[in-house]
């Protein structure tokens, strides 16, 4: 018989052609995933020691187990080992998806019940128990966040640009190494440094919006330095040379060409760099503080932010408590959203407004 | 440059190769560019500088006024801390290393390719959460949940010194914080894993499946040698955020200043961005500059680490087959 | 509008690597001059230090003369920009800019220089341009679409209109239809035909036929070897250059026998 057409393992005739192997339908991975809940589930639960979690990790042992004698047996050690290997790969992937699922639940679950229209509109000022809000923290989060960018975008877009146009020699390789550093800075630390400077500078006790945002702007700054300088290296040459070809100044030609060409990743890496910093806890604690009114100064006054008012509310609640910490998760939930909207926005500017480069 | 007659000189600028007026814009140009380079080193110096100057008299000051005013002796009061960083951030690579590889290489090379993408970005949603909420999860769901856990492995794993002694009532363990703090690393180390899996040569890979190799052989010839160092400085990278993570931990982590192995038990050791951060409100005088000493520390600590992946990564380039 | 270039005793360095060695020639105005010679015998490297591009590069300098009508290229003050105003240059690989459409690449060369003129008179030089590079009745009607959405013939002629959008002296072509389809190439080359009408050009290229086919005057470049410095060999009429060379060198390389 004609190897090409012959029809795999019929079931009359003995197989013959040397192409073929032995093979698990797929039905019996099916089959012995649920075997392995079943039996898992009656072992724990006859010795008594119960538990979903603890059933589960059962039968996800026991399935790897039972497969890979069984592939052992049919297919041969070869394709169990791959068999085994996809297995415990696909189980990593959904034992991540875990917490995923369980702090997006719990955080919706429990921070639903404030998401109204008094949670933005009113500040902790005057409030004891139930009532009050996030507005504040909300608005000192974007002033915050606000002055960070605008400290952190010219500095990290120029310094990228330094880095990929102009920058050779020592002082672009001693750039390139301290950005490095910088982005190993653990953000306390960085928070540390801002109260340093301005308690140093302006007089002890100088905790305000600014601090913050400088504490913030040093991690923010050599994100943006990061992806920038990446995205310009990627710009074609050609482009440089076909714009200097026209007697274009080289400062023209970075502006107008190699910036424009790269513009969507930039946005797109100056809009995660912003995701990021948003959700920092620690510095902002350290250097801009807290506070229950409003206050939109940032250089006068302590100042509250969404994710120091989520760690207050948890950490420092009144009597009863439970106001208190659905605020907290309410304030988490809006965290949540901010971050991952902001991400999405991020993405989506990157792929939608990428210029075509048109080569096939 | 060029030798040339001084006669041309007047010849060209007739001829508008000389520019009439000077031209600024790329002077300008490259000044602030350069101004801005010089600025980030400006900006670490002055961390550098702010950060040593108020450490200064946690290191100066004698023991008995640190004891008094402070926290104690500077050395024997920041090192179990110290410590209590190490150790959660090396628990939290202990689990998170595995998954995050067998995620990366889900994504890149098992997963179809259609879904690759979306499934990546889920697992970088991770990475959105802020660290205050992985907290506020860790301590109301995480831990809780945990407890079982906690009794069932004393009671079974007991012989295993890590695992001895009373387990905790609350689960605001070491072994909580760590899987809180793996949780947080996964996204970076994946995304990092995914990339150099997915740079592997596709020559390479083809050329093993031609061999008759299975895909989990093709990985272990084509992929995994290929993207040795890039795990590796992946894994640091993922080990320097741990390390500095800090509200998670201080959430979670029930811990005093102390040293101490045993992960399920109540009594924890602390670490230093968690101490920071729960001591710093209330801190005055001397104490505070004891907390930045203590994070002057916890710098040191990070940047050997990041340094070492770099210079893994740099040895290693040479090696890899990248070229 | 045309202009004549000389090379005096012309050495070309990238740092301590001396790429190029005293090449003296004259190129002749309202004619085709092309270069041919093996990879890397420095033919690509002279063209580009015609209009300075060969500056891009760290640390490359020049020593000798390069007049252009009696003006030194490399003067005292003289500055590339200014150079690369009056001497156009069109790559191996088309390259029109990704964020413009069509118009906006034919005019990008005024624009960045800050030429202010009017909407009727932009619609002129655009059509005139295009008209130029024998483009303009393909994408008459999607001026503003992107430029990178034609085919590659047609970014290269895109690209030659935004060179003499500039009205340059000279036009410089480096291996311009190396990345194309033979139907492209024919194009490109009638195009040449009519260029030279107007402008001194010169075009380096790999193919002889296409030496032979386009150019008025061909000189030969040569390496003696790896690191060695590329040299002119031989420069003359094309039909000379082609039927009886001078050189045992040239016609090695034009016969196809090597060494």
């Amino acid at each position: 018989m004609s190897t090409a057409t012959a029809p795999r393992q019929s079931a009359q005739a003995p197989v013959d052609n040397p192409l073929t192997a032995g093979q698990l339908p797929s039905w019996v991975t099916i089959a012995v995933g649920v075997a392995a809940l079943a039996v898992s589930a009656l072992v724990f639960t006859l010795l008594d020691t119960g538990g979903i979690a603890l059933i589960v990790v059962g039968a996800v042992v026991l399935f790897l187990v039972v497969m890979h004698i069984i592939s052992l047996a049919v297919e041969g050690s070869r394709r169990a080992v791959d068999r085994l290997a996809k297995h415990v790969v696909v189980t990593m992937f959904l034992l991540a998806l875990l917490p995923l699922i369980s702090v997006t639940w719990t955080a919706l679950s429990h921070g639903i019940n404030r998401l109204d229209p008094e949670f933005f509109t009113y500040s902790m000022r005057n409030v004891v128990g139930a009532g009050g809000g996030a507005a504040h923290a909300v608005w000192g989060t974007l002033i915050i966040t606000g002055i960070a960018t605008l400290i952190s975008v010219p500095i990290g877009l120029l310094t990228a640009v330094y880095l990929a146009e102009y920058g050779r020699g020592a002082l672009a390789r001693s750039i390139t190494f301290f950005v490095d550093v910088m982005t190993g800075i653990p953000s306390i630390v960085a928070g540390l440094f801002a109260y340093a400077l301005f308690t140093l500078v302006f007089g002890p006790g100088t905790i305000n919006g600014i601090a913050g945002a400088v504490a913030l702007s040093v991690l923010m700054i050599p994100v943006v330095v990061r992806s920038t300088e990446e995205l310009l290296r990627i710009v074609p040459n050609e482009l440089r040379e076909a714009s200097y070809a026209l007697g274009v100044p080289k400062w023209k030609t970075i502006m107008r060409i190699v910036i424009p060409t790269a513009v969507s990743g930039i946005v797109a890496g100056v809009i995660l760099a912003l995701a990021r910093i948003m959700g920092e806890t620690a510095p902002l604690m350290i250097a801009a503080g807290f506070t229950q009114s409003m206050n939109t100064n940032p250089f006068s006054g302590q100042m509250m932010t969404l994710p120091v008012f989520v760690f207050d509310s948890y950490a420092r609640p009144g009597i009863p408590r439970e106001p208190f910490w659905d605020r907290a998760w309410t304030g988490s939930l809006t965290l949540i959203l901010i971050v991952m909207l902001l991400n999405l926005a991020g993405r989506f500017i990157a792929k939608r407004f990428a210029p075509k480069t048109g080569r096939k | 440059m060029s030798s040339t007659a001084p006669a041309a000189e007047s010849s060209a600028a007739s001829a508008g190769l000389v520019p009439t007026k000077p031209r600024i814009g790329d002077r300008v140009f490259q000044g602030l560019s350069t101004g801005s380079g010089i600025a980030i080193l400006v900006i670490l110096a002055l961390v550098a500088a702010f950060l040593v100057l108020r450490a200064f008299p946690a290191l100066t000051t004698d023991p008995a006024t640190l004891a008094a005013q402070g926290y104690g002796e500077f050395w024997s009061w920041v090192l179990p801390l110290a410590f209590g960083t190490v150790w959660a951030a090396i628990g939290a690579l202990v689990l998170a290393v595995p998954v995050a590889i067998g995620i990366a290489l889900f994504i890149s090379h098992y997963a179809p390719r259609r879904l690759a993408q979306g499934l990546g970005y889920t697992i970088d949603l991770l990475a959105a959460v802020p660290s205050v909420v992985f907290g506020l999860w860790g301590i109301f769901v995480l831990a809780p949940a945990l407890i079982p856990l906690h009794v069932w492995l004393t009671t079974y794993v007991g012989w295993f010194p890590l695992f001895s002694g009373q387990p905790s009532g609350t689960g605001r363990t070491i072994f909580t914080t760590s899987i809180v703090l793996a949780v947080m690393i996964l996204p970076i180390i994946t995304s990092l894993c995914r990339e150099v899996f997915l740079q592997a040569p596709n020559l390479h890979e083809e050329a093993a499946l031609a061999l008759g190799a299975t895909r989990w052989e093709m990985i272990r010839m084509a992929v995994l040698p290929f993207a040795r160092a890039g795990i590796v400085s992946a894994i640091m990278l993922g080990l320097g955020r741990a390390l500095g993570e800090t509200m998670a931990v201080a959430l979670v982590l029930s811990g005093q200043n102390r040293v101490d192995f045993q992960v399920l038990t109540a009594e924890n050791p602390n670490t230093i961005a968690a101490n920071i951060a729960l001591s710093f409100p209330e801190a005055y005088g001397l104490r505070i500059n004891q907390l930045i000493a203590s994070g002057l520390v916890l710098f040191v600590i990070t940047l050997a680490v990041n340094m070492l992946a770099r210079w893994i990564v740099a040895r290693r380039a040479q090696y890899s087959g990248a070229n | 509008m045309s202009k004549r270039i000389e090379a005096k005793n012309l050495d070309i360095y990238y740092g301590k690597f001396k790429a190029v060695e005293d090449v003296s020639m004259v190129i002749e105005p309202r004619a085709v001059t092309a270069f041919i010679g093996p990879s890397g015998c420095g033919k690509s490297t002279f063209l580009r230090s015609l209009n300075r591009m060969h500056e891009v590069i760290n640390g490359a300098y020049v020593e000798g003369e390069l007049l252009l009508d009696g003006h030194d290229l490399y003067g005292p003050g003289v500055d590339p920009v200014n150079v690369r105003r009056q001497i156009g240059m069109v790559f191996q690989r088309p390259n029109p800019f990704p964020t413009m459409s069509i118009k906006e690449n034919v005019l990008a060369g005024l624009r960045l220089n800050n030429k202010r003129m009017p909407g009727r008179e932009q619609d002129e030089v655009c059509e005139k341009a295009l008209r130029g590079a024998n483009l303009w009745e393909e994408v008459k009607n999607r001026l503003d679409l992107p430029g990178s959405g034609l085919s590659g013939g047609q970014q290269q002629r895109l690209c030659i209109a935004r060179a003499i959008a500039m009205a340059p002296d000279v036009l410089l072509m480096d291996e311009p239809c190396s990345a194309l389809d033979p139907i492209s190439t024919l194009a490109i080359e009638d195009l040449i035909q009519e260029l030279k009408a107007n402008y001194t050009i010169v075009i380096v290229t790999h193919n002889m036929q296409q030496a032979a086919r386009v150019s008025d005057s061909t000189a030969f470049f040569n390496i003696a070897g790896t690191g060695a410095p590329g040299k002119l060999i031989e420069m003359g009429p094309t039909e000379q250059i082609f039927s009886t060379p001078e050189k045992q060198e040239t016609e090695n390389y034009i016969t196809g026998r090597f060494g």
